[in-house]
């Protein structure tokens, strides 16, 4: 049995899919110096069997959208004063700005530099994206997620 | 209003803004001269990021046929392209100078960075193996032509249904119809990708069908649209020898056709339609390419907001 102590404020990802808390904890690319943080993998887990779990201190706002693309079925609660203040189910995100990275060497995005990456949800089922300049489609259940969704990204990111 | 717009993809006008271009080249084709100097002191920039003697041909015998001026370039080694300029800052630049740009680029989706980076209209004239829209307008405005209705048609598109550009853009168009049917008739490597299958025709409930061979499916068509297989498309030999023939499209193959059936095809033709085939009067490709530069009058008129 593995420990970790309760964070007085920051967030919990909770519900993680065993196997798919590496690629959140890759995406947040939270800042080890100033952040402590608690990975747990293969928790045990009365809905799923098993879990991954990521505990992060002082930090509140992580994205989203992200997280409904990696893992929808995930929840994050929000920790104030040692207790959950806000309990936050992601969705699956309709449409990605700079978040997924279009793989197709034949798109535009791969020679203009500026243009944002831009992804749309064609089924939400298997989850299923589209991108905007040149119609080529992506699962975020496949295995390429740490290669399609961008760690960090020059531009802003944001889900709608 | 298509004024002021950009022609990204063939979905970008509705059918009733589709039929407003159809009207309008209808005129330009029963009166020319009354449009000789609908475009007069127009300017239009052509953008070939990549050759097509064809299509630019047809956009700029457009524009002077309006009576309007053309300016651009047809490879980028010779723009600033090859200094490494972006595509919007090429686009910006080109917008201080002209009214409307047309853009052909090997990249898919670049005409859509370059339309939203400018006011000016932009027209896609092919960007890789992506979207062709205007060949789709050419295509229907052929159709409407020659047919008098895009409704419950069967349409057999052969060939390259993989990478051919102008194949996707006319099942998306015609997508939009009713009781429109098609064949895909093409070799297992070179069948329609699958954003075409799942998001215009599975999504849609178009009815369709894949086969191998042109023989088989030939007397249920009512438009056969022709497009080149390459050799170096095929995985292997064998099935090049086995499936060739298949997808040339000859006298003897004509007779198993419907003696009203269309043959259109986006031109240039290498081997697929034997020559024998020109004289017969369902061959419609180069009476198509006319049309071509037709709906290009239309659209530049429609998208300037010229009216005459």
């Amino acid at each position: 049995m593995v420990v970790i102590n309760s964070i007085e404020k920051g967030i919990v990802i909770d519900h993680i899919k065993a196997g798919q808390g590496a690629k959140i904890l890759n995406y947040l690319d939270i800042d080890a110096e100033k952040h402590s943080v608690a990975f747990l993998m293969n928790a045990s887990s009365e809905k799923h069997g098993k879990k991954d779990v990521i505990k992060i201190d002082k930090v509140i706002d992580v994205d989203l959208a992200v997280l409904g693309l990696i893992d929808p079925d995930c929840t994050v609660n929000i920790i104030e004063d040692h207790i959950i203040s806000k309990k936050i189910k992601p969705e699956i995100p309709k449409t990605v700005t700079n978040v997924i990275r279009c793989k197709n060497p034949r798109c535009v995005t791969s020679v203009e530099v500026n243009a944002p990456h831009i992804f749309h949800l064609i089924n939400e089922e298997n989850r299923e994206y589209r991108c905007e300049y040149c119609d080529d489609i992506v699962s975020m259940k496949g295995d390429n997620v740490n290669e399609i969704v961008h760690k960090k990204w020059d531009g802003n990111q944001s889900g709608k | 209003m298509l004024a002021g717009r950009s022609l990204l993809e063939p979905m970008d006008f509705t059918v009733e803004e589709m039929d407003e271009i159809f009207t309008l080249a209808d005129r330009i084709i029963e009166d020319p001269k009354k449009y000789a100097h609908a475009c007069d002191g127009r300017l239009l920039a052509t953008l070939f990021y990549e050759p097509s003697t064809r299509t630019r041909f047809s956009f700029e015998a457009a524009m002077l046929r309006l009576g309007g001026e053309v300016i651009g370039f047809s490879e980028p080694n010779s723009s600033s392209v090859a200094k490494g300029e972006s595509i919007a800052d090429t686009i910006r630049t080109v917008a201080c100078y002209c009214d409307i740009a047309v853009m052909r680029h090997p990249k898919e989706g670049a005409p859509k960075v370059a339309a939203w980076s400018t006011e000016m209209p932009v027209i896609n004239a092919g960007d890789g193996g992506h979207m062709h829209p205007t060949q789709t307008l050419t295509d229907l405005l052929t159709i409407h032509r020659e047919k008098g209705s895009f409704e419950n048609l069967t349409v057999g598109l052969c060939g390259d249904l993989k990478f051919g550009r102008t194949v996707h853009s006319l099942i998306k168009a015609l997508s939009r119809y009713k009781n429109v049917k098609f064949v895909l008739i093409s070799p297992e490597e070179l069948r329609i990708p699958e954003y075409v299958r799942k998001e215009i025709l599975i999504k849609n409930n178009i009815p369709f069908k894949e086969v191998e061979k042109m023989q088989e499916v030939l007397p249920e068509l009512d438009m056969l649209y022709m497009t080149r297989v390459q050799k170096e498309r095929f995985f292997n030999e064998e099935d090049y020898i086995r499936l060739k023939d298949s997808y040339i499209l000859d006298p003897a193959k004509m007779e198993l056709a419907k003696e009203n059936m269309m043959v259109l095809h986006p031109l240039p033709r290498v081997n697929e339609i034997a020559v024998e085939v020109d004289s017969d009067p369902r061959a419609l490709y180069f009476k198509q390419a006319k049309y071509g530069m037709y709906v290009r009058m239309a659209l530049i008129m429609s998208l300037l907001g010229v009216e005459v």
